[in-house]
């Protein structure tokens, strides 16, 4: 029955394609384009405006490998940056998750609230946190005044050696609660009769959690970390809103770095080739981020 | 572990998201002086001065205006033109869908933010900063590939027996499309739309990137200006920051649960 229906239905036909045609039109000019550009550039010497484009060749590659301490202290400033953002944001997603996985009336009222940071934009956020970290007016350093800590009054985001750190904590702040929202995702879709029979075997929580939860939440974490990863990343919004790279470049990350050397310095073909490294750096990190995951099961 | 903490561990956190939400509500009541004698407490008197003084000295209704557009236009826009590839991409033969799937999603693995500079470059050169459309178009585009994700996802779920029997009674392609991908598709078409609606409502680096005039600022653009604008005024960035929110706050709190599965049907397919 099935064959016959399959014999006369238009199998051969490619009008399909009028309907994927703008779409890809669109995004071939608008975003292909851009991004062949990027590569192209990388190869030059431009200001971006003037009409002569000298060909370089690899030199702005070699010239950030070899002679660029700033481009250094970025690339290092931005694994950093993710790295604590990561550890941190991941480990706290699935506390929370395993805490709230059922869908109790608290279970439910929690995750919305934890959830609430995600909907709001980061340059809100920035603004807000920059509230709190104020040292003078802010409510962090209230706090530690109200509870007695008067000679404890950081200047979180002023203090080259804390500031990155401060960001990453309003990052995980941002953004934990949707990360626990795909572990409890994650965490439904494991069958309940597995911990009944782990439980008439006699095994604990904790081990009950080596041997079935983290091995079956496997695919749910390598998720966490990549999007988690990416996102921290691209933080170009926060840091900007917040630090602008500063104090002395000690905040400033990749995406940062190329805003500011194409637009700002008007320097197009190095902005280009930190772009073209920086893509490369997000692969190689996703490639390490999975064999080191999976090695732990 | 004992109840104790776990009550414990889950109060410190409602606090420390609460906490600075609650903040930023009452102080837009507040001036600077009672802001910062004590950041916690209610307002002596709940004036609305703040808010009529952000309305009088910025331009914060024009920029609503603008992010209201680029916003509705760029989410519909990106949700048809998705949506009609997405439908293609599956009833096209195996290979030649594989393959235009496979273009879009390479989008996924190029951030955006990778190709700024070539992206503001290029826009420039068409005449297409300072302008809400070169902002609509770039919304589109970064946000194609995500939706296509989704909806051929989606479209690849429903039986083809049903198209199939359809094209037999003689439904053509669009008819099919109207007829039976879109509405079948209406809770992926949702998830998708509030996905978008929250990127495109609360982004920065385009408007950042392509627009220097002041009467074309979204709200994001306009709030990073009050940080120079409103020096360490910080009742008056709240304010700003709670009107440039309030939009995606009262959506949130009435379709909760739509949005929270629609983000994260964003987050988990990205």
């Amino acid at each position: 029955m099935s064959i016959t229906k399959k014999r006369l239905a238009p199998i051969h036909s490619s009008r399909p394609l009028l309907f994927v045609l703008p779409a890809a039109i669109l995004f071939l000019i608008f975003y292909m384009v851009p991004a062949f550009l990027t590569l192209r550039y990388s190869l030059t010497r431009w200001d971006g405006y003037s009409p002569d484009v000298e060909f370089v060749g690899l030199q702005n590659y070699q010239t950030l490998i070899t002679a660029d301490p700033v481009f250094t202290s970025t690339v290092s400033n931005s694994l950093r940056f993710m790295l604590v953002v990561v550890v941190f944001q991941t480990l706290f997603s699935l506390i929370l998750g395993l805490m709230l996985v059922r869908n109790t009336k608290t279970g439910v009222a929690l995750r919305t609230l934890y959830f609430f940071p995600t909907i709001l934009s980061s340059i809100s956020v920035g603004l807000i946190w920059l509230f709190m970290y104020d040292p003078f007016f802010g409510l962090i350093n209230y706090i530690f005044r109200e509870v007695g800590l008067t000679t404890f009054q950081p200047s979180w985001l002023g203090n080259e050696k804390i500031a990155l750190y401060s960001l990453a904590a309003t990052q995980v702040w941002f953004h934990t609660g949707q990360m626990m929202v795909v572990y409890v995702a994650g965490l439904q879709q494991i069958p309940q009769e597995l911990y009944e029979a782990a439980s008439v075997d006699g095994a604990n929580a904790w081990r009950k959690f080596v041997s079935i939860t983290w091995p079956l939440l496997l695919p749910t974490t390598i998720l966490v970390m990549a999007y988690t990863t990416l996102q921290s990343f691209r933080a170009f919004e926060l840091v900007w809103s917040m630090t602008q790279g500063g104090p002395g470049g000690s905040t400033e990350i990749l995406p940062t770095l190329i805003y500011r050397t194409g637009m700002l310095n008007l320097n197009v073909g190095l902005a280009t080739a930190q772009s073209v490294v920086f893509m490369l750096l997000i692969f190689s990190v996703f490639w390490i981020q999975r064999r080191a995951v999976k090695l732990t099961t | 572990m004992p109840r104790v903490v776990k009550a414990l561990i889950l109060t410190f956190v409602a606090l420390l998201i609460a906490a600075p939400v609650y903040v930023v509500i009452v102080s837009t009541f507040k001036t600077n002086a009672e802001l910062f004698e004590n950041p916690s407490g209610l307002p002596a008197s709940w004036s609305f001065a703040n808010y009529s003084r952000l309305f009088v000295e910025s331009n914060i209704s024009q920029n609503f205006a603008n992010s209201v557009i680029v916003t509705a236009v760029s989410v519909t826009a990106a949700l048809i033109l998705a949506s009609l590839a997405s439908f293609g991409i599956t009833r096209l033969m195996r290979v030649s869908g594989l393959l235009l799937f496979g273009f879009f999603i390479v989008g996924l693995a190029i951030p955006a933010q990778v190709n700024i500079i070539p992206i503001f470059l290029f826009f420039k050169s068409l005449g297409l900063t300072n302008s809400l459309v070169g902002l609509i178009i770039i919304n589109v585009v970064t946000t194609l590939p995500i939706s296509v994700f989704i909806l051929t996802t989606f479209f690849r779920q429903l039986p083809s027996d049903m198209f199939e029997s359809a094209a037999m009674d003689g439904a053509g392609y669009l008819r099919q499309y109207f007829s039976i991908a879109l509405p079948l598709s209406a809770p992926a078409m949702s998830a998708t739309a509030i996905f978008l609606l929250v990127i495109v409502w609360n982004d920065l680096l385009y408007p950042l990137l392509l627009i220097t005039e002041e009467s074309k600022r979204t709200l994001p653009l306009a709030l990073l200006a009050y940080q120079g604008e409103f020096f360490a005024d910080y009742t008056m960035i709240f304010t700003g920051v709670l009107v440039a929110s309030a939009p995606m706050v009262i959506l949130y709190i009435a379709l909760q649960r739509f949005f929270i599965a629609g983000l994260t049907s964003g987050a988990v397919k990205g």
